[in-house]
């Protein structure tokens, strides 16, 4: 894979108090947190949460109703749930269209690179429409990264796409939060926020309940202490448990150092009963 | 703008049927409508049955011949007749389909004539048999059959009046008749009344004679004076009315040029309604718009490049038909640039119109839907004739056109075409232009991206 140019040292992202109400609905109540360059920050809640419209916010395209949003916004790269891209035109018409829409300096260049980062170089030619979800998933993913961006913004990017594929995915991901990207995904996969996040922002109703790493989201949970008080308990999951994904640059081993709670996803979901939500 | 455009070009080109209906589809309406309006209406094939004897069609009447077989000869001369010989033959080719209508000249139609004319009794009848089964047909027969026998019966009725005031003329001033095939003098009133005058005049003062025979003077004056008037009254119910016409308003486009007009409009209405709702709801359902949205292009720049696209290739598809159907029907090639200008506005005025509709529909298909709901209904309401429908009614029709592009396109194309200014009406689309432009923008306001309501 080419290396991607390092970026250069970039702001924190900060949200003050996020509102965003649709009708009736609050969507989104008095968010508020801040995140670090080169962080990889994992956003996890229920369905209805607000996850899409966090990542809307921040992405520029939904404005707030109230709050404050600095270090993202329109700059910022974005890859929505759904691929938003043109299925009549092929894989380099889209690139190229949206790297001037972008005003990229070098269109050319950009275009390229991102074949090559994305590992469609092979379907260049090929129109979108005719080709797999995952292929289409990697095209969205690429016109996200145009723009080199500092802060990457992906709403659920792995869900389409197979195992290898997601690999690959987290593997460019990985590299681009190395190099000081800043990048926010959501996901419904708690073992991908598990392994790849340094920080989790836990949504529900609309609600921020909880930000911070994943090892306080255990001890908020009670995962830890259920797990010293009864180690025979089966079910959980064991340390030995295979990686489904290849070691990564920056952020190591997920697994190293790092004790795993069993069941988290059970655990969250009895968290968030014991909440109201 | 010039790469939204670009990219919409790549997409429409890639869209086979979409490119079929752009460039075959004004080839080959033109065509029809070129040939429709070039040719003459054709002759309604009528069964005719003349069941008059040879050489006994002839009604004489006061000097005069009535040739009933001459009469006949007039009303084939508005139908394609087929002749036949039995009325079971007549009905069989209306109901077989081969006639759309039969006539039935009776055998005794002479003498109820002779029988009007001599007694005043009876009524004439000649025979129609027509197919009920398709009313558009029976209404072209009917009315075929209904002008000529009119102009028939206008014919005769002049051909008896005149009959009628030369024997007022003969009883006013005397002359000579045919009673039995023999040739009598006729008096006349006048000269009567003069005998009688004369007759009073000799009569010795005393005479009892004097004031009845003066009494007969009296109602002979009187006689004379409303017969005298008589003539001049019966002749003018015989003469056809002149009517004059006079043009106070509006164009003076000839109706084969109007329909012209009709076809080009509608066809430049639907293209630039449906390319423009459907081009601005595909970047919604592609979930594109979303990209576009935060900032790439003002929301106001995607609709105006949907607006100019469809707009811009509806004109020239509409060019491409008048251009086709001036080969059958006169269309002024010395204005083509009026023809280009009022074109060209019009497709924009309905692209605006398209787009808003576009911009309220969730996908093509239901942007294609609504644009069709939406299009036809005002083509056929601007077509409505004024006086067809009550004033009230007419009014409401009236102000729903002038709000909506279509009554105004083809008043500049059917100028443009022809004579007069479009310029007016110009004006009049370049405002809705901009008025259903304004209306699209506020509906771009309600397109969110897909998924967002999920959170």
């Amino acid at each position: 894979m080419a290396a991607i140019a390092p970026t250069a040292a970039a702001g924190p992202l900060v949200a003050r108090s996020l509102t965003r109400a649709f009708g009736a609905r609050v969507a989104l109540r008095d968010v508020s947190f801040e995140l670090a360059p080169g962080e990889l920050v994992g956003v996890i809640g229920p369905n209805g949460a607000g996850k899409t419209t966090l990542l809307s916010i921040l992405a520029g395209v939904l404005e707030p109703d109230s709050g404050e949003l600095r270090g993202a916004g329109r700059t910022a790269g974005w890859v929505p749930q759904q691929p938003a891209v043109y299925s009549r035109l092929s894989v380099s018409e889209n690139l190229r269209l949206f790297a001037r829409l972008e005003r990229v300096a070098d269109v050319n260049a950009a275009v390229e690179r991102m074949l090559d980062h994305a590992g469609l170089r092979a379907h260049a030619a090929d129109r979108v429409d005719r080709l797999s979800g995952g292929l289409r998933q990697r095209v969205n993913v690429a016109i996200g990264l145009l723009r080199d961006p500092d802060v990457l913004l992906l709403d659920e990017p792995s869900s389409a796409l197979d195992p290898r594929q997601r690999a690959r995915l987290w593997d460019l991901i990985l590299d681009l939060a190395g190099r000081g990207t800043t990048v926010v995904f959501s996901t419904h996969d708690i073992a991908e926020v598990q392994r790849y996040a340094d920080r989790v922002l836990l949504l529900a109703d609309g609600e921020l309940l909880f930000c911070g790493t994943c090892d306080e989201l255990v001890d908020i949970v009670g995962l830890r202490s259920a797990r010293r008080a009864s180690p025979d308990r089966g079910g959980g999951v064991s340390s030995s448990s295979p990686s489904r994904m290849p070691s990564a640059g920056a952020h190591g081993s997920a697994d190293e150092g790092r004790g795993r709670p069993p069941d988290l996803e059970s655990a969250l979901v009895a968290f968030l009963r014991g909440r109201g939500h | 703008m010039r790469w939204l455009l670009i990219k919409d070009l790549q997409i429409l080109r890639r869209s086979p049927l979409l490119v079929g209906l752009l460039v075959a589809y004004p080839v080959a309406l033109s065509l029809m409508v070129g040939v429709a309006l070039s040719s003459p209406p054709g002759k309604p094939a009528v069964a005719f049955l003349d069941e008059v004897a040879p050489g006994h069609g002839e009604v004489v009447f006061a000097g005069r011949r009535l040739d009933v077989g001459s009469l006949a000869a007039d009303l084939l001369g508005s139908i394609r007749p087929l002749r036949v010989h039995t009325l079971a033959a007549a009905i069989a080719d209306v109901r077989g389909g081969r006639a759309l209508a039969a006539v039935v000249i009776p055998a005794d139609l002479p003498a109820q004539i002779r029988g009007l004319l001599s007694e005043g009794v009876g009524s004439p009848t000649v025979q129609v048999y027509l197919n009920t089964a398709n009313p558009l047909e029976r209404e072209l027969v009917d009315q075929a059959l209904t002008t000529r026998l009119a102009q028939i019966q206008q014919d005769v009725s002049r051909q008896l009046l005149r009959v009628a005031v030369g024997d007022l003329h003969e009883v006013l001033d005397g002359g000579r008749v045919q009673i039995l095939g023999q040739s009598v003098a006729l008096l006349g009133l006048r000269d009567a009344r003069e005998i009688v005058a004369g007759a009073v005049r000799a009569l010795p003062p005393g005479s009892a004679l004097r004031a009845a025979l003066a009494q007969v003077v009296a109602f002979a004056d009187l006689a004379v004076e409303g017969l005298s008037f008589a003539g001049p009254v019966l002749g003018s119910i015989g003469s056809p009315l002149v009517v004059q016409r006079f043009q106070l308003a509006g164009a003076t486009t000839p109706a084969a040029t109007y329909a012209a007009s009709i076809a080009v409009v509608v066809s430049l209405m639907l293209v630039a309604m449906l390319l423009a709702a459907g081009l601005l709801s595909v970047e919604r359902s592609e979930n594109a718009y979303a990209r576009l949205a935060r900032g790439l292009v003002a929301p106001r720049t995607v609709l105006a490049s949907k607006v100019l696209l469809a707009g811009g290739l509806a004109a020239g598809m509409a060019l491409a038909m008048a251009a086709g159907i001036s080969a059958f029907v006169t269309l002024s090639w010395g204005r083509v640039e009026l023809w280009v200008l009022s074109l060209a506005i019009g497709g924009l005025s309905f692209a605006a119109l398209g787009a808003a509709l576009g911009a309220l529909a969730r996908d093509v298909s239901a942007a294609s839907l609504l644009a069709v709901s939406v299009s036809l209904p005002v083509a056929f309401l601007a077509l409505v004739p004024a006086g067809a429908v009550s004033p009230s009614l007419s009014r409401a029709l009236a102000v729903v056109s002038f709000l909506l592009p279509f009554r105004a396109a083809l008043e500049a194309a059917s100028r443009a075409f022809t004579a007069g200014s479009p310029l007016p009406a110009v004006a009049h689309l370049a405002a809705l232009a901009l008025a259903f432009g304004a209306a699209g923008a506020l509906a771009m306001r309600r397109l969110r991206p897909s998924g967002l309501r999920s959170g």
